[in-house]
């Protein structure tokens, strides 16, 4: 699905990621977990096509395409997708006419007619509701207003209504409840299957029991120190990201 | 590449070749030599059949014409009009005999309209729209008038109203906007061609909204209508004007003029979508709009409200304005206007305020990219009896690319202190984080710009009527994509 080789990326000059290497099968789900300032959201940023990084060295191979060749939207289409750490606000764009215009973007890329009206009025009220979005939540400009753990619901729903073969979240967890982490976490389990994948970046253990991970990643100084299983999430949570990168 | 970046690429695209409506049809016109003259004031009269009063009125504006200089405070760069060189009078032949319905109209005439997307035919079998329908300088056809006039509603050609309706065109033609208030409204008094008339009689609220559809087709031809709405005692009426031009490489020239009149309790709508023949991309050919819009509200408690959409024209001079006489009487202006490439708008409103208890509000959405210019003006006065007055100005301005202007012009006048002025401005760029965000959800550069700068303009959009809301959205869209694909 997703093959990092090597990756080296910086900003403004400045080096943030320094040969990271990644690879995410079908069907699997990767938590990458590291404290702030170490490159996570710059990976997620860099892997979706965003402006303004300059990569110095590495390959990026995404289902057997150069991810490099393709634009934003392209990737986007191609089921690439990003929950954002902080979404935008779209002032005077109703969210459910921004989730159609996503929709049939993505139809249109494959060559199939725009949604049905009344398919799409069906399938956002299931899906919200699923999610605990109301539907005056819908009707209201995007995310303009929303409190933090209601943004991180709204990518959620957007993530499912796209129905991605590769998921990346960006802490999607931090600033949510108990109660919405857990209908949040189950709103990704919902979607899990044997096609698609998941980069599931925290700063905490606490999201990965309700997201169980078949592999974690810790991530110092842009690039990965360690790799292991479940436990290693649990191991970081008693020793902290400063014994574990000496350990590795 | 930066979405920006991408855009102002495509924007740059936007070469002549991409105005959708750019085609011409081919008629026969029938044209009286170029040049501005006497002769062709009688000229333009004698086409139309019109009483003696008319024909002094015209030649008085005229020779008040001659005498006065061209505006030049605007912010525009107006190369000098020859105003010799523009025929005053455009006909397409087949109308010499005005036709009695649709089917005399020439196919040709039609199918214009129909690549406009305005296919009258449709249009007479859709409920809710009656369409008057100016093509070059004569009225082509009316629909729904027959619905209309049981309900004592007149909506006819200028032309017409002349000659059925002379009390009223006497009454107040030029009431609004006199002969010598400047020189675009002389000439157009003096050569003004066509345009529409409405009559809305006392109690009666026009069940329909009316609409007119201007264009441009014949070269070199100035376009002068002249278009009196006038709304009596608590009556109601909405109405739209739509504007298209094929393109040239010579610039056309239009001035036209509006006049509205409300008395008591009554309301006029008026909404414009303008999309004229903006020039190519080096600011070659291309409509000049000057264009006089004013409204007076006469009547205690009645209201005038414009709408506009501006997205085409190379140069663009507009002011709807209201002049709010009766006691609480209220104006609003509602304006979105989108300059690209070398396009010049200088647009706004002006708020007169002499009754009492009078309000008004003033909503401007400016977006500019590629090399354009787009500077809101607007006057508020507030006038010594105009006590316990209020406006609200709100004017935003967005730019996309470095190369673009934006400029905000207010002028203030309060002669009374215990009225109220209350004016915000700001100006930004396009934000890339959103258009990243956008994107990053499958959306192209071009959809996402589109899609931000409707919503940036949703609160004058959506005081359009739904229908042309949505043709208005998309045009919004359009006008900033340069090149689609
Ligand atoms: N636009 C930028 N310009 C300069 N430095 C940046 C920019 N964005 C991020 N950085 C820096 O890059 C480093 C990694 O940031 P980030 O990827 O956001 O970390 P994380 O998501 O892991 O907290 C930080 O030191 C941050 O300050
Ligand atoms: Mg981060």
């Amino acid at each position: 699905m997703l093959n990092i080789k090597d990756l080296h990326v910086s900003i403004e000059g400045k080096k943030i990621l320094n040969g990271l290497n990644l690879s995410i099968n079908k069907g699997e789900v990767h938590a990458l977990m590291g404290p702030n300032g170490s490159g996570k959201s710059t990976l997620s940023y860099f892997l979706s096509g965003k402006d303004g990084y300059e990569m110095e060295r590495g390959s990026i191979d995404y289902n057997g395409k150069n991810l490099l060749d393709l634009e934003v939207d392209e990737r986007a289409n191609e089921g690439l997708f990003l929950a954002f750490q902080y979404p935008m606000e779209i002032p005077g764009v109703q969210t459910s006419f921004f989730l159609k215009t996503a929709i049939n973007s993505k139809r249109k890329h494959h060559g199939l007619p725009e949604i049905d009206a009344l398919e799409f009025a069906k399938l956002i009220k299931s899906q919200a509701q699923e999610l605990d979005i109301s539907p005056d939540m819908l009707r209201r400009d995007l995310n303009v207003n929303y409190s933090g753990g209601e943004k991180k619901k709204q990518e959620i729903l957007q993530m499912s209504l796209l129905n991605p073969a590769m998921s990346i979240l960006d802490e999607t967890d931090s600033g949510l409840d108990i109660d919405a982490l857990r209908i949040v976490s189950e709103g990704v389990n919902k979607l899990r299957n044997k096609d698609n994948s998941f980069l599931v970046i925290t700063h905490y253990q606490r999201l990965l029991n309700y997201i169980k991970p078949d592999y974690v990643h810790i991530i110092a100084d842009g690039k990965i120190v360690k790799s292991g299983d479940f436990s290693l999430a649990l191991e970081l949570e008693e020793k902290g990201y400063e014994e574990i990168s000496k350990t590795a | 590449m930066a979405a920006t970046e991408q855009t102002i690429k495509q924007v740059n695209k936007l070469g002549n070749s991409d105005y959708k409506y750019g085609f011409s049809t081919d008629v026969d016109d029938i044209k009286p030599p170029k040049g501005l003259n006497e002769d062709i004031v009688k000229y333009i009269s004698a086409q139309k059949n019109e009483p003696e009063w008319m024909l002094d009125w015209r030649l008085k504006a005229f020779s008040v014409f001659n005498k006065m200089p061209k505006p030049d405070w605007a912010k525009l760069d107006i190369p000098d009009i020859d105003f010799q060189d523009y025929y005053y009078y455009s006909s397409p032949k087949s109308l010499k005999d005005k036709p009695k319905s649709l089917d005399e109209i020439d196919p040709e005439i039609l199918k214009t309209y129909e690549k406009l997307g305005i296919p009258i035919k449709e249009q007479e079998k859709l409920a809710g729209v009656a369409v008057d329908v100016v093509f070059d300088s004569v009225s082509v056809a009316t629909t729904y008038k027959k619905q209309l006039s049981e309900l004592g509603i007149i909506f006819c050609s200028i032309s017409e109203a002349t000659k059925n309706h002379p009390e009223l065109v006497k009454k107040y033609l030029g009431s609004v906007i006199p002969i010598a208030d400047h020189s675009f409204a002389a000439l157009n008094s003096a050569v003004f061609t066509d345009g529409s008339f409405v009559y809305i009689p006392e109690g009666v609220r026009c069940p329909v909204e009316l609409s007119t559809y201007f264009r441009i087709n014949a070269m070199n031809t100035g376009q002068f209508e002249r278009t009196l709405i006038i709304a009596d005692k608590n009556s109601y009426v909405s109405y739209l004007e739509g504007c298209t031009a094929p393109m040239r490489d010579e610039s056309q020239l239009h001035a036209a003029n509006v006049e509205l009149v409300t008395l008591e309790n009554a309301e006029i709508k008026y909404s414009t979508v303008q999309n004229w023949y903006p020039g190519d991309s080096e600011g070659k050919g291309g409509i000049y709009n000057f264009v006089t819009k004013r409204g007076a509200c006469r009547g205690n408690n009645s209201k005038i409200s414009w709408t506009q959409v501006e997205t085409g024209s190379a140069i663009t001079w507009k002011y709807p304005s209201c002049i709010l006489q009766g006691d609480n009487s209220k104006g609003e202006f509602y304006s979105v206007a989108i300059t690209n490439n070398r396009q010049q708008a200088d647009t706004g409103t002006k708020m007169i305020h002499i009754g009492k208890n009078t309000s008004s509000k003033i909503i401007s959405k400016g977006i500019s990219a590629g090399k354009a210019n787009n500077t809101y003006r607007g006057l508020v006065n507030i006038q010594s009896k105009a006590s316990n007055s209020r406006n609200f100005t709100q004017c935003d301005s967005l730019l996309i690319g470095n190369e673009c202007g934006a400029h905000t012009v207010p002028y203030i006048e309060s002669s009374n202190s215990d009225s109220m002025v209350e004016h915000e401005a700001t100006t930004s760029k396009i934000n890339e984080e959103q258009l990243f965000y956008c994107m990053q959800r499958g959306l192209n550069s071009e959809d996402a710009v589109g899609l931000i700068v409707n919503g940036f303009c949703k609160e004058v959009l959506q005081h359009l009527p739904m229908e042309f809301a949505v043709e208005a959205q998309k045009l919004v869209a359009i006008s900033l994509e340069g090149s689609v694909g």
